[in-house]
């Protein structure tokens, strides 16, 4: 597969995605990005489904692979365009020191803040987007995340005390407040920040 | 201070010879003690024979002294905490510098550029490259090879050249020096010294990127002083008309045959020590030898061909390191940690010391205050401009910025130390008239930056709040979710389609996987869980102590022996499994527990032992199971000494699991059951089948060959039912065949680790997968593997479809081809790791 021909498309949807969806990301960025995403719709259809994004071998071997996968397509669409696909990457952006400073408080969050990044976190555990991670939940992230050298009885006694080391009201679960209180002292402005995105 | 008075005034003058260690001189001193103890003729009973003994024996004086006097700074914690070590040998030294020259009224004793170089620095710079935080240093690469190269040449220029203009000017009164003069000075007193930078952030603790960033560039600068100061020498000699063009391009030259050579050699002494450690199995003795052994020779090989020696035994300490420590025996390793640190300790105690020393001796000293002054404001001043810019440029670049405060340190930090004063005592007084002046200035200079600078720099941390290193033990949450957020950013990398660092990184890795650990590694160590072993035997150990303490405490062992021991729970695993055994040992102890406590108090702090010792066993469970993102594991060198077959373990079993959940939710979609109903009926299912698993002994895996498991041929994957995939042609279907079968194969050659390691499995029943491979088995319904059966109902939002792999040698994956047209398309088997 050749590099996409016809890369005159290129400016026409670069115009097209509204710089509003991805305000901080860098126009040479985007441009990136847009060969990328041209790159994954092989069969160039405009838009990527979930095969375009499972065919990359590395996800494959994620275990987190196709949750992440999922959460490109939210509310169960299956077309997931460039505007989309920027969106989703854009909290990956490190955060400028320009972005906490003088950012006007009325406006609305950007995408890359700790809050944002954080949040992208919680929703690949929160399956049923009740806004909490349940026990269950839990125990299904470390199930895809741990080897199968660990007993269903020692994750399920993980699980159990993750939850409870975070959960602060005592239901039994585990909010967004409650994720990121529990990852306070964690600098997740750098661990979930990617530097080419800039 | 403890053995001050060794070297006592008596017979001072006989030490003349420690660092020179010219024997034949001895004759000449040697009569002192001989009259001293009488000159009778004949056969005597004892004789004293001083000279005999003399050098060596002045040398284990002095290493005594040194060592002795570090014992007598830590009386006092006080003075440690406050002034640094460093610091404390210098003053030292200047006392003991000032006995020996009032007792023989010559300076006797000097450090010397031979010893240095050839004795004291090596041991120094071994230590650093050994125990080396590979990822940590790779990581930041190019912002050390910045400050250490472009830096240091910036350093050494403006340095010299504001020197040469003040001269000029005329401020410094007459002295008999040129240009090149100046910028022969500039060069050795441009470097940052990696043995003070050392002795003085070991006791700061700023945080790891600042530490790595100012003690790397204080490595590999190396190279360019080195260059620098042989053209500028080179340059004096011939006299500043006759230099040419052509010599300053040679000079250039030169800097990337010495630096990029010492590297050279290093990497080859690494790989020879590797191999050499790989058959050193049943001369155990002598194993930790070679390490020291074959890292000197590196140290004088590249020495003898002048190239960066200190380059050279960095990198073969770096590059070893890995196959080293996974090669050699664990008492081996334990002895090469202690002697390495106590040669490099004992080394900079020394070094540090005899600066002291050498300060006293009134030949050497040529003031000129305004060289002097103006030597410490250029070199602090152009350092921070030189920092600042270098950051400004870096900063564009780097993901972790540097902040104001970093910038401060580092040019703060930036301490000169023996190997200025080294290469100044090694000029050539008939080539460089001021040679004194420059020796004097160096030595200064030194003072200054070890002692005023590291006496102020933990103050100006604190003051600064520079990020500290924290040994905080993180929360099971933290730990978890950041194992998952680097899932999530390796993912999103991929998607994104960058290649940078990690795509070195992979490439790299791949190669190591392939050729050099099978060269260079033991094939048992290529295999073995030792280090799992050996820390579930640490916890285990532990545990074992604080119990016999607790014994102890009472009095009596006698509760060890009580019948409540016998209640073992869970402790018959033919295969030891760290952490469930471990669970049993804490929960032993928590049942002993109640039944010997008697006061309340003591029962709540066992109880609250007892918890913390279940929550690193489930840390620990969590360290050693969680499955490694690509950034974590695919390292140049692992600072977790994995190996590189867990890497492709776990990639395995991560495909499968993500395979067999692929094609389940495609089936489910193709049969048209509804996700949502099904996976309720699972979930009904799950819980049985939980209660079936707890009643499964946890831990005993059936010892039915697991390779099977894997081995599945090229034809046993035919699809049953070509109708599975009907939205895909034939040919991509095959593709995604083949790379299964990559896979397997892959795994069928490479995994006699697999093998033998009944303990991993990719499935907890193996009865099911190795008759067929779930999703081959023949009629209507796949039949999950349990894991695959408990896994689904969890993610009912998840029924795409199944993707064939176009990753095979027809089909590329567009990864590749998007970023690198350069690639080679064929690459199955890498794609499965990347």
């Amino acid at each position: 597969m050749e590099r996409a021909p016809g890369s005159g498309r290129v400016p026409r949807v670069l115009a097209e995605s509204p710089s509003a969806c991805a305000p901080a990301v860098s126009q040479a960025s985007l441009l990136r990005l847009y060969h990328r995403f041209r790159a994954l719709d092989w069969n160039e259809k405009g838009y990527l489904s979930r095969v375009d994004l499972q065919q990359i071998g590395a996800l494959a071997v994620n275990p987190l692979g196709d949750r992440i996968i999922d959460s490109f397509f939210p509310d169960g669409s299956l077309h997931l365009d460039f505007p989309g696909f920027v969106r989703v990457l854009a909290r990956f952006r490190p955060v400028d020191d320009e972005d906490n400073g003088n950012r006007d408080p009325k406006e609305p969050e950007p995408l890359n803040s700790r809050m944002n990044k954080l949040r992208f976190a919680f929703q690949l555990y929160d399956l049923d987007r009740d806004g909490k991670i349940s026990r269950q939940e839990m125990l299904q992230v470390l199930r895809l995340m741990v080897g199968v050298q660990v007993t269903e009885e020692q994750l399920e006694s993980i699980a159990d005390r993750t939850v409870q080391e975070a959960d602060e009201d005592g239901d039994g679960a585990v909010s967004f407040l409650e994720f990121a209180k529990s990852l306070e002292k964690m600098n997740i402005e750098q661990k979930m920040s990617i530097r080419i995105l800039k | 201070m403890p053995g001050r008075g060794a070297p006592g005034p008596g017979w001072g003058l006989l030490l003349v010879l420690l660092a020179l260690g010219e024997l034949p001189r001895a004759q000449g001193v040697e009569e002192k003690p001989g009259g001293a103890h009488g000159e009778s003729q004949g056969f005597q009973v004892v004789t004293f024979k001083w000279h005999h003994v003399q050098d060596p024996y002045i040398i284990a004086l002095w290493i005594l002294v040194a060592s002795l006097a570090k014992i007598g700074f830590h009386l006092s914690h006080k003075v440690t905490s406050v002034v640094p070590e460093s610091a404390l040998l210098i003053v030292l030294g200047l006392l003991l510098g000032g006995i020996v020259l009032a007792a023989d009224h010559i300076a006797s004793f000097s450090l010397t550029p031979t010893v240095f170089f050839f004795y004291l620095l090596p041991p120094i710079v071994l230590d650093a490259g050994y125990f080396m935080p590979n990822r940590l240093f790779f990581g930041n690469l190019g912002t050390i090879l910045l400050y250490a190269v472009i830096g240091t040449v910036w350093n050494a220029a403006t340095t010299g050249l504001s020197l040469y203009g003040v001269f000029r000017s005329g401020l410094m009164g007459d002295l008999n020096v040129g240009l090149l003069d100046f910028l022969l000075f500039g060069s050795l007193i441009a470097a940052v010294d990696p043995v003070a930078v050392l002795a003085v952030f070991e006791e700061v603790h700023v945080n790891e990127v600042l530490f790595i960033i100012v003690f790397g560039e204080s490595l590999l600068n190396d190279a360019v002083t080195v260059v620098l100061y042989n053209v500028f020498e080179s340059f004096v000699t011939l006299g500043g008309d006759k230099v040419t063009g052509v010599d300053c391009a040679k000079g250039i030259v030169s800097f990337f045959v010495v630096s990029l050579g010492g590297t050279l050699v290093g990497v080859v002494f690494a790989f020879l020590l590797s191999l050499v450690t790989r058959f050193t199995k049943h001369v155990r003795i002598i194993e930790p030898g070679f390490v020291f052994v074959l890292s000197y020779l590196s140290y004088l090989t590249s020495e003898m061909l002048s190239l960066s020696a200190i380059l050279a035994i960095t990198f073969c300490g770096i590059c070893c390191q890995k196959y080293v420590k996974a090669n050699i025996s664990e008492q081996s390793a334990t002895t090469v940690r202690y002697t390495m640190k106590m040669l490099a300790s004992g080394a900079e105690t020394i070094i540090f010391m005899f600066l002291g020393i050498s300060a006293v001796d009134p030949l050497i000293w040529k003031w000129n205050t305004a060289f002097v002054l103006l030597t410490l404001v250029f070199i602090s001043v152009y350092r921070a401009i030189g920092v600042v810019l270098q950051t400004w440029i870096l900063n564009r670049y780097r993901m972790v910025q540097l902040e104001i405060i970093d910038q401060v340190v580092m040019s703060y930090g930036g301490l000169r130390g023996a190997v200025a004063y080294a290469l100044v005592v090694l000029l050539d007084e008939n080539k460089v008239k001021e040679k004194n002046l420059f020796v004097s200035t160096t030595i200064i200079v030194i003072f200054f930056t070890v002692i005023f600078q590291g006496l102020t720099i933990k103050p100006l941390v604190q003051w600064l709040k520079v990020k500290r290193s924290e040994q905080r033990d993180p929360k099971l949450n933290e730990k978890l979710h950041g194992r998952a957020f680097d899932h999530i950013l390796s993912a999103i990398e991929d998607i994104s389609g960058q290649i940078g660092h990690n795509y070195l990184r992979d490439k790299w890795s791949n190669f190591d996987r392939k050729f050099l650990s099978k060269i260079l590694m033991r094939r048992s160590a290529q295999k073995s869980r030792d280090r799992i072993l050996n820390v579930f035997h640490e916890l285990n150990l532990k545990d074992a102590i604080s119990y016999v303490a607790e014994g102890e405490r009472r009095g009596s062992l006698a509760f060890i022996r009580s019948p409540s021991t016998d209640n073992m729970v869970n402790v018959d695993f033919s295969t030891p499994r760290p952490s469930t055994v471990e669970a049993s040992v804490s929960y032993l102890l928590r049942e002993n527990a109640s039944a010997v406590r008697l006061d309340m108090q003591s029962l709540e702090q066992r109880r609250q032992s007892i918890r913390d010792t279940e929550d690193m066993v489930t840390h620990h469970t969590l360290q050693q199971y969680l499955y490694k993102p690509r950034q974590e594991y695919k390292h140049l060198y692992s600072r977790h000494e994995l190996t590189a077959d867990e890497d492709e373990k776990q990639d395995k079993e991560i495909f499968h699991r993500t395979m067999r959940k692929r094609l389940e939710s495609f089936k489910s979609a193709k049969l048209g059951v509804n996700p949502h109903k099904k996976a309720a009926k699972l979930l009904k299912r799950e819980r049985v089948q939980k209660r079936r698993n707890s009643s499964i002994p946890n831990g005993k895996l059936p010892m039915v060959s697991p390779l099977h498991d894997f081995t599945i041929t090229e034809k046993d994957l035919e699809l049953p039912d070509p109708e599975e995939a009907p939205s895909y042609d034939a040919e991509e279907m095959s593709g995604g065949i083949e790379f299964l079968a990559n896979i397997t194969q892959d795994t069928a050659t490479d995994s006699p680790s697999g093998i033998d390691n009944p303990v991993f499995s990719p499935d907890e029943d193996p009865g099911i997968l190795s008759a067929v491979p779930p999703w081959l088995s023949p009629g209507e319904t796949v039949v999950p593997s349990q894991r695959a059966r408990v896994q689904i109902p969890h993610s009912p939002s998840n029924f795409h479809r199944l993707a064939p792999f176009r990753l095979s040698g027809k089909s590329v994956d567009s990864f590749l081809l998007a970023d690198g047209p350069e690639e080679q398309p064929h690459a199955p088997p890498e794609s499965t790791h990347m």
